[in-house]
């Protein structure tokens, strides 16, 4: 993985955590000297949409925003969100995803059908593709609030340049201390899933 | 060793500006995407820093601009459907001037990631003469926001903060610094402060007088003692090349795609400075205007006689991006990655949330004929799948006073269809603007029913408090406005109180109400569900031997139901916080926990 310059899209459901992954991937870039930007959605799509949030680090950054095919790693809580969202991805991005299926209402309601093709289409792209049950992880870890740092374990086997003290310093700087325990346990299994 | 950078988010980094320049008087009303910078303001000591949530935008300008003339630095904030609501303090506030500074933080939202339109706040700037400056990130958050106290003291004028999503809900690196304090002394003069017409006729002359000053400033030739952040940066060889004037969060766009042209980029882009921009076109090759939304820029540069392009290439519906710009202007499309065959993704728009009381009101509100005027909150979505509960949706406080106007048609009209017509509105909304509509209804004799979906908190825009629910901002406890007495206050004794899960008791209600021959009002009193207080004891469950798969409990449309590929119909445990409001959908009884 490039080094110097890095734009991570982080996609889900609204609820599912994404704003914390965001603000925790933004502090260690910040925490490692990066010039860093975020960008957040709130309002609206809070509630049970789909949502999305970008890192970007470099340099110097100007956009904060990842814009579609610019995104080197896309971190999806959500199956089918990660092929929403695949456009933002750059041919030959890298897609980690967890395999967790969120219905939406369109499909609650009987107005759509949720794919049953989405892992075979993800690994049939020309992106590279892991994919694992972040939500089952997170239960074994003991709670399902977890995903999110699971996922950024994964993610933090990508950013060489980020080490080890530093993810665990920006972790203490964005969870509060009741939860640190539970998070550092998930972080650490994300570290090391073996896939 | 070097002091680490803050990550602050464009809302928290407003607030610290406004901090460090020694705000005194904050209050808002809030409003996505501008709501986060008085909830940073709250996190500051009450000793340094007063705010408050007002119940409009316009009471929060009022309040702004009576702290600033009494002396203290004071400011408001909103979204830039807010500014209506304020429009009419800020164009005579431009005509009396501050004494200490007033800072209008407003927030446009382009692409309406949670807004009814996409307006310019810009155009609301030129037409009262109040300066325009725009941050495009973090870092100008905080310098700007000090700027504008510092013009709106010098110029003896309000200053418009313009941020837009991208720019308010971006976190990037700030340096922080000390508090400084300002203060300025109160001298009665009713010259400049009690606006009647003779008054306000000597009042326009200065605000003529003090726009030609302020454009002297933006271009360069007069400075005040103040830094204008209106830049240029020419290209090598910058005939040779485009020269792109922008602002905001466009600038950075054009930085991405642009990275060999000349820029000029705007910090005020209200007035325009004449100079800068000929000399700028003199100087470089084709000339562009990046920016969304409206030609504001463009259309003052083409007045100058300039030969421009902007909207020729770039929509102003929407927000712009590196992509969109690529795409328009170099005719380039995104080398995106591509699935390895077709997947058929479903929609996913935001829905009421697990639990959430307005999905009792809106489940009530499909089953009966009736037409019914919404609002601007949370409950707007009830005008989707699965209810369609809602007919209209305007502005805020629009529900109760275009029900009434729906109700007078229907009796001036004889061949009009005569359903009965309701209006929607939340608590928050409905103090906000509702209250005056509904007096309308009774003192004009109306006889619509307004139903108020009272969940006890600003629910949209992430819990604020509001005047019902008896606490502050600063979660200090207050009186809270009594809806029903306020109701009978105005004239409206049939007034029923109701728990939207009762949703037998809600359906009596209304149809009890639309059937009387007078104004009326049912409050729906239910907290939203994500309140920390709200605690509905875990997931219910469905017990598999009893369920005959109905569908029966589907049809309130709660995203913890989901059916399986077999069709048995599951409760998801991560979604469901057991509301128990499905319980009495099941005819097997099957649901509980």
């Amino acid at each position: 993985m490039e080094s110097k310059k890095l734009n991570i899209l982080i996609v889900g459901v609204g609820g599912q955590g994404t704003l914390l992954a965001s603000k925790f991937i933004g502090m260690a870039a910040r925490l490692a000297g990066r010039d860093v930007k975020v960008s957040e959605v709130h309002g609206m799509s809070q509630r049970g949409g789909s949502v999305v949030t970008c890192v970007k680090m470099g340099d110097e950054v100007f956009s904060p925003v990842i814009d579609l095919g610019e995104a080197d790693v896309m971190l999806s809580f959500e199956q089918v969100e990660a092929v929403r969202w695949l456009p933002y991805l750059k041919k030959g991005g890298t897609v980690i995803t967890s395999e967790q299926k969120i219905e939406p209402m369109s499909v609650v309601l009987g107005d759509a059908v949720y794919p049953d093709n989405v892992i075979e289409a993800l690994e049939k792209s020309d992106a590279k593709v892991i994919h694992f049950d972040a939500l089952k992880a997170a239960e074994a870890q003991g709670s399902v609030k977890t995903v999110n740092i699971i996922l950024c374990g994964v993610l933090s086997r990508m950013i060489d340049d980020i080490t080890p003290d530093i993810w665990s310093r920006a972790l203490r700087m964005t969870v509060a201390p009741k939860f640190l325990e539970m998070n550092e346990k998930a972080f650490a299994a994300g570290a090391s899933i073996d896939f | 060793m070097e002091k680490l950078m803050e990550l602050l988010l464009g809302n928290e980094a407003v607030a610290r500006g406004a901090y460090e320049a020694g705000v005194g008087v904050v209050s808002s009303y809030p409003g996505t995407p501008s709501t986060e910078i008085t909830e940073t303001i709250a996190k500051f000591s009450a000793e340094e820093v007063y705010c408050e949530w007002a119940p409009n935008e316009k009471v929060a300008a009022e309040v702004a601009i009576g702290s600033a003339i009494a002396g203290v630095r004071s400011m408001c904030c909103m979204k830039h459907v807010g500014l209506n609501v304020a429009a009419d303090p800020l164009f005579t506030c431009s005509y009396t001037g501050v004494n200490a500074g007033v800072v209008f933080v407003v927030a446009d939202d382009p692409g309406m990631f949670s807004s009814q339109n996409e307006q310019d706040t810009r155009f609301h700037a030129a037409s009262a003469h109040v300066p325009v400056l725009e941050p495009s990130d973090s870092r100008e958050c905080i310098e700007f926001t000090k700027l504008a106290f510092e013009i709106s003291e010098k110029l003896d004028t309000p200053v418009i903060l313009r941020l837009t999503t991208r720019v308010a809900h971006q976190r990037s690196l700030v340096t922080l610094s000390e508090r400084t304090k300002v203060t300025k002394k109160y001298e009665k003069n009713v010259w400049k402060y009690a606006m009647m017409p003779a008054m306000a006729k000597k009042r326009h002359v200065v605000v003529d007088e003090r726009q030609e000053r302020l454009a002297k400033l933006s271009s360069g030739e007069i400075t005040e003692d103040l830094t204008i952040p209106n830049r240029v940066v020419y290209a090598e060889d910058s005939g040779a090349k485009p020269g792109i004037i922008t602002s905001g969060i466009c600038y950075q766009y054009a930085r991405e795609v642009f990275p060999d042209a000349s820029f000029l980029k705007l910090g005020l882009t209200y007035p325009l400075p004449e100079k800068l921009i000929r000399e700028f076109a003199t100087n470089v090759g084709e000339l562009i205007v990046i920016e969304e939304l409206e030609p504001f820029i463009e259309n003052y540069v083409r007045m100058l006689g300039l030969d421009v392009s902007g909207k020729k290439y770039f929509s102003n519906r929407g927000e712009l991006g590196t992509a969109a710009i690529r795409r328009a202007y170099f005719g380039e499309e995104p080398k995106s990655a591509t699935a390895g065959e077709e997947v058929k993704v479903p929609a996913r728009p935001p829905v009421f949330c697990a639990g959430c009381p307005h999905r009792a009101v809106f489940y009530v509100l499909s089953k009966l004929k009736l037409r019914v005027c919404g609002d601007i909150g949370c409950y707007s979505m009830g005008a989707q799948a699965p209810y369609f509960g809602i007919d209209t949706v305007v502005c805020m406080g629009a529900s109760v006073s275009m029900a009434h106007g729906m109700t007078k048609a229907m009796e001036i009209d004889e061949d009009a269809d005569k359903l009965k017509t309701v209006a929607v509105i939340g608590d928050s909304t409905f103090i906000h603007s509702g209250i005056t509509s509904l007096i309308d209804v009774a003192y004009n004799k109306g006889n619509s029913t307004t139903i108020i979906l009272d969940n006890s908190i600003t629910g949209m825009t992430g819990h604020q408090q509001n005047p019902a629910m008896g606490f502050t901002i600063r979660n200090e406890k207050t009186v809270a406005t009594d809806l029903v007495k306020l109701a009978n206050a105005i004239g409206i004794d049939d007034v029923t109180v109701v728990d939207p899960f009762d949703m037998k008791a809600l359906r009596e209600a209304i149809l009890g109400a639309v059937s009387r021959d007078n104004p009326s009002v049912i409050i729906a009193q239910r907290p939203c569900a994500l309140l920390k207080y709200v605690n509905y004891g875990g997931p219910a469950h469905i017990d598999t031997e009893k369920c005959i798969k109905c569908g029966s409990c589907m049809r309130l449309g709660c995203p913890a139901i989901n059916r399986k590929s077999d069709g048995s119909v599951i409760i998801d445990s991560s979604q469901c916080v057991g509301c128990g409001l499905c319980f009495g959908m099941c005819p097997k009884g099957a649901i509980g926990k």
